[in-house]
This record gives C-alpha cells, structure tokens and sequence, in this order.
C-alpha cells in the first residue's frame, strides 16, 4: 500500500527534546550551579508555571529531571540550580558557556499561583537545594504582588556556604517590602552571625500565624519535621503544599517508573497538597 | 462472511504480503512468536499462546525515537520516522487485542505517544478465535469472550476451513485486496462458526479459572490491599526475573537510555520492568527497596491503581502467560485466590 501522509497530523513527540544553549553559569555554593538555557535562537525554550520540571540532558551520558528554578515572569530565558551529586550532575557541572544540552518538557503540574493561592498570606520553607522549585514560585509572587498578602520566606541550609541564591535572597527579597526573609544554617560558623538551628525547629521559634499557606521544599527529612512542626503549629494539612521526588524517565506518566497508588508523579505532580499524599500508599 | 481452506493459507499469506509487512505466530526454534512472514517461515496457527504477547508489533521491544549528533558545541536533533505504512497483524487471541485496548488508555491519552499512534493507525488486526482456550486461560474473568474476538477482522478455525468476518473499515479494505481467494461462507459457513463458537464457549466455562472473582479489587481498595499481610506471604518465591513483565500483553513501563554508535547518540526506548531492583532507584535514595514493596506494586498496579485511573478497566486480561511462564509458580491468580480465601474466612 502507498505511503500515506496522515501522520502530519501528529506534532512533534513528547518525548523529543529540544536543543538548549548554556548562557549562563553562576557558582552558588561549593556543589550547586545555576545554569541560564537559552533557545540557540535566542529566547525561551519554552513557558511554563512555577513547580513544574524539565528533563535536561547531556547527549550520551544521562538525563534527569530538574525543576526550573526561574519564575514565569522572566520574559528571557529558563534556569536550573543543579546540585552535583551523581553521573549526569557532575556532567553537567563540567559545562562551560556556549556549550549545548537538550531539554524536554516543561513537564508535571505546577504550584496553583493562579488559583487556591491568590490572595493568600504565603509561608516559603525551604532546606538546601529545595529552594530551586519555591524560588520559581517566589520570583512570580514578588513580580504579581499585588496578588497576595504577606510573604515569609525561611530558608535554612547545612552551612552558611551553601546557601543558594544568597545574592538574590540579599539584594531583592529582603529588601522588597512585605517580604520577611529568615536564614538559618545547621551549625555555628564564625563567618555567620545569623540564626543557628534546624529548620523545623526556627519554625516554632518564630511561630508563624496560621492564617499562612505553607510551600515547603527540601530534603525528605526536612520535609517530614517540618510538616510535623506545622501541624503542632495549628496549620491544617489543607494548608499546606510539597512537591515529590521519585525516579522519573518520561515526564508524561507513561514509563511507569514514579507511579504511587494511581498517581504519576511526574504528571500528576510534582507538587501536592499535604493531605493529598495522605492518601498514597506510603512509598514515597 | 468469508471463507477459505486452510490449505491455501500460504496463497493468502502471501497476496496479503504482497501489499504490506505480516506479522503473525511462527514457529522459530520451537518457540511461537508473532513475526514478519516470508514464504520460508513456519506459520503456526494451532498453538494458542505465542510465547512473547503481539503487543511488539505496536509498543516494540526496543526502539528508537531520535538520533543526536554533535558537531563542536552544536547538537542537532534527529527525531525517528513516524509509522507511515499499513501493516497486518494476523491472528492475535481475544485477549491480547483487549491488551491493547489497556495500552490505548495509556499511550494515547494526553500527551499522546505518537510513535505507538501512528502503529495503531497503520495496523490492521486479524484477530482469531481461540479454538481450544488452556488450562491457564481466564479470560473469561475479565468479561473478554474469545470465541469472538472483536478487531478489524474477526476470524475462526473450523474444520478444514478459516472463516473470515470483516469488522472495521480497515478490515472490509484488507478484505477487498484479498478478492478472488475469499469466498463466501454461505449459511453452512455460517453454522460451522456458530458450532465452533459454541464449542470454544463449552471449554471455557470448564476451565480451573474461569470463576475467579475480582470482587473487591477496584479503584478503591486501596488501603486496604495495599497494607494486607499477604504480601509478606505471596512475594517471597519471586526471583524478580521480570519474565511475568516481559511476556505480559498489558504491561507498558519502559526505559530511555542513549546508545553511542560512534557518529551520533542514539535515544532509543525499551521494555523495563517494576521487578527489577533499580527501577526505581535515583540518586538520592529508592522508593521500594524490598521485593515485596516490587512484587505488590505490580498486582497492585493491574488490579488497583489502573482500574482506578481507567474507569474501572483492569491492567489484566488473563491470557495466563505469566501462569506458564513464572519460574517460581507465582502469577497474578495466586495474588487473586489468595485474598478470596482472605476474604472468605473472614
């Protein structure tokens, strides 16, 4: 039979990633860079909402997903703050400017800046390198504040030197009013005469009103005193959001890979509402 | 209906072939599989099961999406053709084409996978009744009725002849190019389908699985499957060989891995499996760490977690390969029956 031409009514695959130009290359911390990408063309690959991730790629090597830390409402290009911890991180950290990746995506759903938080008094928590997905959400709110109430922001990390973003922390967030921004880090360093102590715990001791919606991003440990700090705090788990992390291969919830109970994380994620994940199977 | 002898099988093979690729259950090495026909291959017919499900005809084994090539810093990006010429599928058993119907729900809801849409567009299914269902067959319980096996064309072994009952619009045009070997079945025709039909319904009924019960196995049972003792119980034989993964007609996860071919990478994407222990391992940690937690999530995944995404659709369509095939005798009617004595002593 002859060749026939219906399938020029299929657009390009999902799964087909497009090529990405490193514009950009800041040194955040000791293991974390923040990589600008750039269209070769110029111009974003792509637009997206704050929470939602991309499958970035190094041809040959590997490919992971990574949350797009930048906010929507830069109008010129996407960033990713990668932390080196694996095969394609350390890859990845060896890029110079100018060198190309691929990207696929944007992928997953995203934090509901449009919906059930407009209007509402937002408290940001974030540990280490879980504050690449919230930075996306912040950076939107600051730029549509007349959307929201009050902003906190409390961010803590191991040690002083590896907090990321601290000049964006410093130079916008602290100084944009209505935004309180609260730092802490693990331990005493001499450098440091800020707050010492463990997230969960500054969260108790500055003992945030729970007229606030939680955005809480981190390390799974983190994550799980923080929740529990927040509930001894009086907030109710519809109260607050998180995202999952699990292996993912497609970004589309097909590949299998980060199903929990009849979720795919990848699509039906990765941000949800606490009391959502009350009701997955505990394999998270 | 049509009809022609099964002598002349070859001639239709053939004129069938003349016009697209055929894929259909041969023999090679002993083994039945679904693969391309030439006039040198052993068609085989008779066994029931082909030993592999057909669904590599439409979600293949391994294949690949695009090729990336480098020059200096530039990368170009080389995306695989699309499917974009009509192929046959001969003789796929009722449960296999509902396994299809299981991966529709998966590959063409949004985002559409199109490398399996544009296979499932050009595809032409010849499906065949199953003229005498196994031991390890239950079909049944998952509502499929492999008497009459619902594709593009439905087609039954009878006597010395092969009837042939177009169904689609694919299949009344794959029966058009065949004119001048089909002929019509005539009421006589006609009535040995209907006594075969009824032959191959008198077998199922007396099969060992056939009363299975799925009661209690739906999108809301969540908690309470996922936290029986069972499990504890049921997983220990499994070796985590993934065999019930590899030759299941349902199972759909896959991996994405990069092949350099020394001018270029190549993406391509291969059958994975949820019993292997690195499946879902990343760098920082894994989510199921025991077999037990691979084992469950695989019979939770079918029964369960599908069902509830699927309007109540199971992932499982008891072509019973995972029965004959488990090196350890474990399979997916062990997990049912276990939780129905469960349920029953309740």
């Amino acid at each position: 039979m002859d060749t026939c031409t219906c399938n020029k009514n299929y657009t390009l695959d999902t799964l087909i990633p497009q090529v990405g130009v490193i514009t950009d290359i800041r040194e955040e911390t000791p293991d974390v860079k923040t990589f600008r990408v750039n269209a070769p063309e110029g111009g974003k690959l792509f637009e997206h909402m704050p929470g939602q991730c991309a499958m970035v790629c190094a041809p040959g090597i590997s490919e992971g997903m990574f949350s797009i830390t930048s906010s929507p409402t830069n109008r010129e290009f996407q960033e990713f703050s990668i932390k080196r911890c694996g095969v394609l991180t350390e890859y990845l950290h060896s890029l110079q400017v100018g060198d190309e990746i691929t990207v696929r995506g944007p992928y997953g759903n995203h934090f509901p800046v449009e919906t059930e938080l407009k209007g509402k008094n937002l408290l940001f928590i974030a540990g280490g390198i879980g504050l690449a997905p919230l930075r996306s959400v912040i950076n939107y709110v600051l730029d549509n504040r007349e959307n929201y109430g009050t902003v906190d922001i409390l961010y803590g990390s191991r040690s002083a030197d590896d907090l990321v973003q601290l000049k964006e922390i410093q130079e916008v967030w602290m100084k944009t009013e209505g935004v309180n921004v609260y730092l802490t880090i693990d331990r005493e360093q001499e450098v440091w005469d800020g707050h010492v102590g463990f997230v969960p715990n500054y969260l108790k001791e500055v003992g945030f009103s729970t007229d606030k919606t939680a955005l809480v991003c981190g390390p799974p440990i983190m994550i799980k005193f923080v929740l529990a700090a927040l509930m001894e705090m009086g907030f109710s788990k519809e109260q607050v959001y998180t995202t999952l992390e699990l292996r993912m291969k497609c970004g589309i919830g097909k590949c299998g890979r980060c199903n929990i109970g009849s979720k795919y994380v990848c699509k039906d994620g990765p941000v949800f509402r606490c009391d959502e994940i009350d009701e997955l199977p505990n394999e998270y | 209906m049509l009809k022609i002898e099964k002598e002349k099988l070859p001639e239709l093979f053939a004129k069938i072939a003349a016009g697209q690729e055929l894929y259909l259950p041969v023999n090679i090495s002993g083994q039945v599989n679904f693969a391309a026909w030439d006039e040198e291959v052993q068609v085989d017919l008779t066994t029931l099961k082909s030993v592999k499900s057909p669904k590599d005809a439409f979600f293949p084994q391994s294949e690949n999406l695009y090729t990336c090539k480098r020059e200096g810093k530039k990368i170009t990006i080389e995306p695989e053709e699309l499917k974009n010429q009509s192929f046959v599928v001969f003789g796929m058993k009722a449960c296999d084409v509902q396994g299809l119907k299981v991966l529709d729900q998966v590959f063409l809801s949004d985002p559409v996978d199109t490398f399996y849409a544009a296979r499932r567009e050009h595809g032409v299914i010849v499906a065949l009744a199953c003229h005498e269902p196994e031991e390890t067959c239950f079909c049944k319980v998952f509502g499929i009725d492999c008497a009459e096996p619902a594709a593009d064309v439905a087609a039954w072994m009878a006597g010395e002849e092969l009837f042939f009952k177009p169904l689609t619009e694919k299949g009344e045009a794959l029966t058009k190019s065949l004119e001048g070997l089909l002929t019509p079945a005539g009421e006589a025709g006609e009535q040995a389908v209907e006594e075969e039909k009824a032959a191959i319904r008198a077998i199922v009924e007396k099969l060992p699985y056939s009363n299975l019960s799925l009661e209690g196995w739906n999108g809301d049972a969540l908690t309470e499957k996922f936290d029986s003792p069972l499990w504890e119980e049921l997983y220990k034989p499994c070796l985590a060989c993934g065999t019930c993964t590899f030759v299941c007609p349902t199972c759909q996860c896959y991996d994405i891995k990069d092949y350099n071919t020394g001018h270029g990478v190549q993406r391509y994407r291969c059958w994975d499996s949820c019993m292997y222990s690195d499946f879902t391992m990343m760098a920082h940690g894994n989510n199921r760490t025991s077999q037990m937690q691979r084992f469950r999530q695989r019979f939770m995944h079918k029964l369960v977690y599908f069902p509830a995404n699927n309007d109540g659709m199971y992932s499982c369509v008891g072509c019973g390969r995972c029965v004959e095939k488990c090196p350890a005798a474990l399979n997916i009617v062990k997990v049912i029956k276990s939780f129905q004595k469960q349920g029953g002593e309740k």
